[in-house]
């Protein structure tokens, strides 16, 4: 299961959606979400879909890999369809099972809701896919630069992301590798009586917990020893800039927003 | 118990862009009290080897049989327990493992979950404590207020405690003082010799390979490179640059003595003050001595 989840999970590459800035990418899916919810008509669906998709593909990251990974988020997409189609009872009845009539309603509204949910997850899951988690840690301080002016620590918020996501991977290995450690000493963390299970994650929790604050110390330590003395002055070894590429990507999208509110009925 | 290999594969995350395999057609067979070891570098696919002794992974393709049990890709492993009761392992860094409030408890955590009945557990771990050369006082501290070397050593004794037959370690002596390296390889080896254990060591070292081994295998990329005795494997000086790894110091200085004075002293075990009087027999009285 974890080796096929991949929301959160970056694959490197090279694509346009690759090399765009991260912010770009950010702000187009924060508007994303927003005008996802305007479509109301076949036509503004599809042009949202092919936004989406287009993106998807150009990605090059292959396709069943995209569709294996949102497996976990298919279960929802299908349920709120299910749940639609049970309880909306607008418009004619379509077909009716025993005594239990199905509207048209419900049909159209389940499909669309649906893929709204699709297209929602889909654009975000790009999001990680595509960008490197010190890259939107570091395009998030930059768009949060104005709070500073409130004295908002956009830096120690920006730091503390960082070092958090960078530690997953570490501690994900650390489970892995103490839980096979103890898997070894006879504890049996997949089958048995769910009170033995709970039990069994004692063995797991505490080492973990033990080596989790030894890391954070000697993190914290090396950093001293290296000057680390909060943003103040500190400067980046990759700057964030927006280019050309970034600028045709806004138009684009300006095009889809103006294509959509065209297309509305 | 025999180990046998046949045909071994292993594929990391298969169908996804992080593919990646780290066993490939790895096969071999292991006679049942043999300590062999095996040796490759960083990535060589030891790790992952090692997890398929004890059922932790399951070969993506080929079949792993280790005494009576089966392990194979298709076929679901009936008793895995009783495997991992069997085949005791002690992992890189085994102190991180350690969670219970009294070493004693720790000790005895895993004949715990195997259901040894608890007169039997305390004997166990009395004996288990003793065989790591700790005292018995250490039994009722907290494990996380002993020094690392103790720690290991407690942790060592908690894969004992087990009475496994067989026994796989992970460079079970990594970050260990030169000492504490030669008390603790010491020490296995003497439990391989006292309780007749089939022991698989996964090493960097090539000198504690030599001293200890009387089998080695040598991966490289998942794939067997080299195999035999070591007195055979290690003195092919080409064969074993081209994975990275040295011929063992000992090693390299009798052939060079070969080389030089034209006379052979061969490897036995002996230790710096054995090979010197050896030499200097040599020097002085030139007479034929093997």
């Amino acid at each position: 299961m974890s080796s096929s989840m991949i929301i959160g999970q970056y694959v490197p590459g090279n694509s346009v959606i690759h090399r765009l800035d991260p912010r770009t990418k950010i702000t187009i899916i924060f508007f994303f979400v927003l005008i996802v919810f305007f479509a109301n008509s076949v036509m503004s669906y599809g042009l949202l879909t092919l936004f989406a998709v287009g993106s998807a593909v150009s990605t090059k990251i292959p396709a069943n890999y995209l569709i294996k990974g949102l497996l976990p988020v298919w279960f929802l997409i299908v349920f709120t369809f299910i749940l639609h189609l049970f309880v909306t009872k607008e418009g004619e009845v379509l077909f009716s099972i025993f005594t239990f009539d199905f509207y048209t309603g419900g049909f159209i509204q389940g499909l669309a809701i649906s893929l709204r949910f699709f297209l929602l997850i889909l654009v975000t899951s790009l999001l990680t896919l595509t960008t490197t988690p010190i890259e939107i840690t570091d395009a998030i301080e930059s768009m949060l630069g104005p709070l500073k002016k409130i004295r908002f620590p956009v830096h120690e918020l920006a730091l503390m992301m960082s070092i958090s996501l960078r530690f997953i991977p570490t501690l994900m290995q650390e489970t892995e590798k103490i839980s096979k450690a103890q898997a070894s000493r006879g504890v049996d963390f997949r089958t048995g009586p769910v009170k033995d299970r709970i039990k069994a994650v004692v063995p797991l929790l505490v080492p973990l917990f033990v080596s989790a604050f030894k890391r954070a110390e000697e993190l914290a330590m090396a950093m001293e020893a290296r000057g680390y003395q909060g943003g103040e002055g500190r400067t980046k070894l990759r700057e964030l800039s927006i280019g050309r590429l970034d600028i045709y990507i806004y138009i684009l999208f300006v095009l889809v927003i103006i294509g959509l509110f065209m297309t509305r009925s | 118990m025999d180990i046998t290999f046949k045909d071994v594969s292993y594929i990391y995350q298969p169908n996804t862009p992080f593919e990646h395999r780290a066993l490939s057609e790895l096969s071999f067979h292991i006679r049942s009290g043999s300590f062999i070891a095996i040796i490759g570098h960083t990535g060589s696919g030891k790790s992952t080897l090692l997890q398929h002794l004890n059922g932790l992974l399951r070969p993506t393709e080929g079949e792993v049989t280790i005494g009576t049990y089966k392990i194979s890709a298709d076929e679901k492993t009936k008793n895995i327990k009783s495997l991992r009761e069997k085949v005791g392992v002690v992992f890189q860094y085994p102190e991180h493992q350690l969670f219970e409030e009294t070493v004693e408890k720790d000790i005895g955590f895993g004949p715990l979950n195997f259901h040894v009945d608890q007169e039997e557990i305390k004997r166990r771990t009395r004996e288990a404590i003793k065989a790591v050369d700790l005292p018995e006082e250490l039994l009722h501290r907290s494990p996380f207020d002993l020094s690392g070397g103790q720690m290991r050593r407690v942790a060592i004794a908690g894969v004992l405690a087990m009475d496994p037959n067989v026994l796989v370690l992970d460079e079970p002596t990594a970050g260990l003082d030169p000492r504490g390296q030669r008390e603790v390889m010491d020490m296995f080896s003497n439990l391989h010799k006292e309780k007749k254990l089939t022991t698989v060591l996964v090493t960097h070292s090539m000198e504690d390979a030599l001293r200890y081994a009387d089998h080695i295998i040598i991966l490289k990329d998942g794939k067997k490179h080299l195999e035999g005795p070591p007195l055979e494997v290690l003195v092919r000086k080409k064969e074993l640059e081209h994975v990275q790894l040295d011929v063992p110091e000992v090693i390299q200085f009798l052939s060079e003595v070969e080389e030089k004075f034209g006379k052979t002293i061969s490897y036995h075990n002996q230790n710096i003050a054995q090979l010197a009087k050896e030499l200097a027999a040599m020097v002085k009285g030139g007479d034929d001595h093997e």
